[in-house]
């Protein structure tokens, strides 16, 4: 296997916790297709009853932003607390919010 | 023994010694997510093993409990069908293997579940769900190389071709299966077989795969008459408590 090419591509992997949770990144697997990629994202992270629902989507379906534009995208928000709703309260048994 | 807990150490070897044989590939599959793969359906299957031999015993009343059956019995007393002790060979071969029973079992897991004995209901209810889910698997990899490169389909072709020929013992019905049967706790496997054919049937198709050549059955391993392969499972998985009797950790 140390032909890249040959290399199954690679997955993404998202898993469900709980219903009513989003679904979260956890990883990636090697596969052939989307079937063999929701088998192997199973077989590698939902042993331990760690999800409800998967996703898997190919890596190279996402973009991603530009580590050198991480100044002009995130940096202008530092100073703007009042997006924050931090003037709320939260209700006590709410957990998930 | 009598006979029904002679009926649940047949369930119990044919999941354990699946298990442990599979068990085989952990740290050699092809891929580290097959890897994965195959080592969870093993633990199933050493799973359903320990319930079954665990009830065995019970039923038996001689204060035998599953690490006792599973490691320190001989190879004739082994009740196994002689599929699931047939060689790995080559990862196409496994999935022949795994194809072929995960599919029996799912048959009879579900035919179980509706024993009038509570105990190998209960069992049978929760393992059913673990070998629909092998049968999805080991069916998909059939397809797979089937219909995949003209080598991965040479390869399922001999790996279909190898265990053929002990598929009809897994239908027999004896005196035991007979009995148990009779006693409204077993099931009736013969009656099983049009539903297995239909289900293995379509898979090939699928697969664009014949149905192998119909060989001379080979049978007795109900009644301990073994390969010569189940004599090195054993002496692999039973080393440890032969030579340090009682061992835990």
């Amino acid at each position: 296997m140390s032909d890249a090419s040959k290399e199954w591509p690679l997955w993404e992997v998202f898993v469900r916790g709980k219903g009513g949770l989003s679904h979260r990144h956890v990883g990636s697997v090697h596969a052939a297709d989307a079937k063999m990629a929701v088998e192997h994202a199973r077989d590698t992270y939902t042993r331990r009853m760690e999800g409800v629902s998967l996703w898997v989507l190919p890596s190279s379906a996402i973009t991603a932003s530009d580590p050198g534009d991480a100044a002009a995208l995130f940096e202008p928000a530092e100073d703007k607390v009042y997006r924050h709703p931090t003037f709320y309260k939260i209700p006590d048994g709410i957990t998930h919010i | 023994m009598d006979t029904l807990a002679t009926y649940a150490l047949r369930l119990g070897d044919d999941s354990l010694i699946a298990g442990q044989r599979l068990g085989e590939w952990c740290g050699h599959a092809p891929a580290l997510e097959v890897d994965l793969s195959l080592a969870n359906v093993a633990l199933d299957q050493i799973g359903q093993a320990t319930h079954f031999l665990a009830l065995a015993g019970e039923i038996e009343g001689q204060g035998r409990d599953a690490d006792k059956l599973a490691f320190h019995r001989d190879v004739m007393d082994f009740t196994n069908c002689l599929l699931v002790e047939q060689p790995n060979g080559d990862f196409a071969q496994t999935i022949a293997r795994l194809f072929l029973f995960s599919h029996y079992q799912e048959l009879v897991f579900a035919a179980l579940a509706t024993s009038k004995d509570a105990h190998f209901a209960a069992i049978a209810a929760k393992a059913v769900k673990e070998v629909a889910y092998h049968a999805t698997l080991a069916s998909d990899w059939v397809v797979r190389l089937g219909d995949g490169t003209e080598e991965s389909r040479a390869r399922m072709v001999a790996g279909l071709d190898w265990m053929w020929r002990f598929v009809d013992e897994l239908f027999v019905m004896d005196e035991v299966d007979t009995a148990a049967l009779a006693a409204g706790v077993g099931i009736d496997k013969a009656a099983l077989r049009g539903a297995w054919d239909q289900r293995i049937d379509a898979v090939l198709a699928d697969a664009n795969l014949a149905r192998p050549a119909a060989r001379r059955p080979v049978l007795g391993g109900r009644v301990g008459r073994h390969s010569e392969h189940l004599g090195h499972i054993l002496s692999e998985m039973q080393f440890l408590q032969r030579a340090y009797p009682g061992a835990t950790w």
